[in-house]
């Protein structure tokens, strides 16, 4: 569906601020491909002539750059994109049985929505949460130490519209268009909520001042800062 | 000697405002930047440079060195660009670092641009982590309204601004020239080198691109001195790092610690390999680095003793295996992430990748030949130097250090005409959970 008028002055007025981030306008394209999904979802025909019109490329310029990123969706996906993590720490660990228990729940293949559109599952490669594993990424948000049986009840729960809260994120989560706006650029306020780190983060801290372990004091390097000052 | 563990960028990550800029400061943050100002920018490149720094990315280049490189008086703008696209499989240092941390970041990517003179810096950082990406988006707000980023930083006379740029699910975006491209607006595909990065980088300009653990670390040499950092560590590999251990532990967790410490005693402080169970084999960094078993235990995880034991340091990367492990599994399922992450540039990884992951794929099913061993090693040879960029010369490397280990195990697949491992037995979770 082309954008109705209303919807192209409100994107324009968007893709001007995003390409006026950068020195060059080429640099852009990355935020205004999350723009445009941010509008429907996924990067269609539509979004790829705006991006291409906005930028003075041509349409086979931004299409090969969209479909180049994984984070691009040329079709719909769910309002909940499910990622479960499938590299091999997290398989071994459980992911293939999570992936395999989620499939089979959901009645969908890799890579496809629920009949109600709520919500997609699709196998991901390694999120850097390694010491959560076995992790399944909703909208991008962790959700960390997952089990099969834990995996069901979380997708029952968003296609019921249940509230659900990443371990590691804001207590709303957001729908996937709301996602894709954040990443062009777009913050939703909710930076400050969640926890600054999960238990694992901090074992090490913890360990280090159950023994008195620091860094060692600046004081003994002559010219440096007062201890006080040292971060 | 140091402390087994010193936390220093994760000093604080128990405060749970630890990412805001007054926690930040309370804890002494921005007081390095106004150090760093009364610098000539010389004298802090000088600084870096004497304390050892060596790039947490995974390389450890020099970093004093690489700013150094940047040409002054050229007449071009100058940048600098994080890279915060954090993928390699079992890496996660610098997610939690900028989740919790981010000041620290920020605050080391002003100091680090007022060292080479830029004007406009950028985080480039992977789009998966949406939270990571909202605290930094709100760092770099908090920052600029403070006066720390933006006309006349502290009345010094010195400009910067920073931009939080978005990946999009492509782990070659941590090549730093497929960064570059990436940040253009282009597919994030290598670019041949020379030029390097910081003669022709972003928009062909002299560009500095460094990891996000390495550029934190910079406030607090600036704080300390080059010697309080090169007091940490070992002879050629100075100062403290994030080392994770991940995997078939007891308690994974992060360790901030002076490189150099052993895998035995990260273990340990990890609560040992899970209950009822033995190491089999780890990666000292990732999945591009070649596997250790117990027999590395006691080196140190330092740049040089790691590269003698056949391995890399890379990002200190500790994924943890048990017995319950199949290797050929293992193997294949990380050659199918190069699979899926070769950008198709170079037809050796394009390619090579795509019959790995075949070959792999039949050998874990018992189809196949000893032949196919021979083959995966055959191919991993005619991949490794003969591509553009580190993701080709290592996409074989869990087939190849594998084979090296566990051929035995290769080969009982053959002769089982299957996997005898039960994955189950791996899983974290009881049978009951599932």
């Amino acid at each position: 569906m082309p954008f109705s008028q209303q919807a192209r002055t409100r994107l324009e007025a968007d893709a001007a601020e995003i390409i006026a981030r950068y020195p060059r306008s080429r640099s852009a394209l990355l935020p205004l491909l999350y723009l445009v999904q941010a509008e429907e979802g996924y990067v269609s025909t539509d979004g790829i002539a705006f991006c291409a019109d906005r930028l003075g490329l041509t349409e086979a310029e931004v299409t090969g750059v969209a479909t180049f990123y994984t984070l691009f969706k040329r079709h719909p996906v769910g309002d909940y994109h499910v990622g479960v993590c499938t590299n091999t720490l997290c398989a071994v660990m459980g992911g293939d049985a999570i992936l395999a228990a989620l499939t089979e729940h959901l009645g969908l293949g890799n890579d496809e929505t629920t009949a109600d559109g709520k919500v997609s599952v699709e196998r991901v490669e390694c999120n850097a949460a390694c010491i959560y594993a076995p992790v399944v990424m909703v909208n991008w948000e962790f959700f960390d130490n997952m089990t099969p049986r834990k995996a069901r009840e979380l997708v029952d729960d968003l296609r019921a519209g249940r509230e659900v809260t990443p371990s590691r994120g804001p207590r709303h989560l957001c729908t996937w268009r709301e996602a894709c706006r954040i990443l062009a650029g777009y913050p939703d306020g909710q930076a400050t909520d969640g926890p600054a780190a999960g238990p694992p983060d901090l074992l090490g801290l913890k360990i280090a001042r159950e023994h008195g372990w620091t860094a060692p004091s600046a004081d003994r390097d002559p010219g440096s800062v007062p201890a006080e000052e040292a971060q | 000697m140091t402390d087994t563990l010193t936390p220093v960028l994760s000093a604080h990550w128990d405060d749970p405002e630890c990412f805001t800029l007054a926690s930040y400061r309370r804890a002494g943050g921005y007081r390095a930047l106004a150090r760093a100002l009364d610098m000539p920018p010389d004298d802090v490149i000088a600084l870096v440079k004497d304390s050892g720094l060596r790039g947490r990315g995974g390389a450890g280049f020099p970093t004093g060195q690489k700013w150094a490189f940047i040409p002054q008086g050229d007449g071009k703008p100058h940048y600098l660009t994080l890279n915060a696209d954090e993928s390699e499989p079992g890496t996660c240092k610098d997610v939690p670092l900028m989740m919790a941390n981010p000041h620290a970041l920020i605050e080391g990517m002003i100091i680090t641009s007022y060292a080479i003179r830029g004007g406009l810096a950028f985080i480039y950082v992977r789009g998966e982590v949406l939270h990571v990406i909202r605290r930094l988006q709100h760092a770099v707000a908090e920052a600029r309204e403070a006066g720390y980023l933006g006309r006349d930083i502290l009345g010094s006379g010195y400009s910067l601004d920073i931009v939080v740029h978005a990946g999009a699910g492509a782990y070659i975006c941590g090549e730093e020239t497929g960064l570059l491209e990436s940040l253009e607006g282009y597919r994030g595909q290598p670019r041949l080198k020379p030029p390097f990065p910081a003669i022709e980088g972003l928009y062909a300009s002299p560009t500095v691109v460094n990891n996000v653990e390495t550029i934190a670390s910079v406030p607090s040499i600036v704080a300390n001195g080059a010697a309080w950092f090169a007091e940490m560590g070992t002879e050629k590999s100075k100062g403290f790092g994030l080392f994770s251990v991940s995997g078939h532990v007891t308690s994974p967790g992060q360790f901030e610690a002076p490189l150099g410490i052993t895998m035995r005693e990260l273990l340990e402080l990890a609560g040992g390999v899970r209950a009822g169970h033995r190491l089999k084999f780890w990666t000292p960094g990732g999945s591009s680095t070649p596997i250790f078993t117990e027999e590395q235990l006691d080196v140190p995880l330092d740049y040089e003793a790691v590269a003698a034991a056949g391995s890399m340091l890379g990002t200190r990367a500790l994924e943890v295996f048990d017995e319950t492990t199949c290797a050929v599994r293992a193997a294949l399922r990380w050659t199918e992430f190069y699979e899926h992450e070769s950008c198709g540039k170079c037809t050796p990884c394009r390619e090579g990748t795509y019959w790995m992951r075949q070959l792999l794929e039949d050998l874990e099913a018992g189809k196949g030949s000893e032949d196919d061993v021979a083959r995966l090693l055959d191919i991993n040879d005619n991949m490794v130097g003969r591509v553009f960029c580190a993701l080709g010369d290592t996409a074989g490397t869990p087939a190849a250090s594998t084979i090296k280990y566990f051929r035995d195990e290769y080969l009982d697949h053959l002769k089982q005409g299957g996997c005898s491992f039960d994955p189950s037995a791996a899983n974290l979770f009881a049978a009951t959970e599932a």
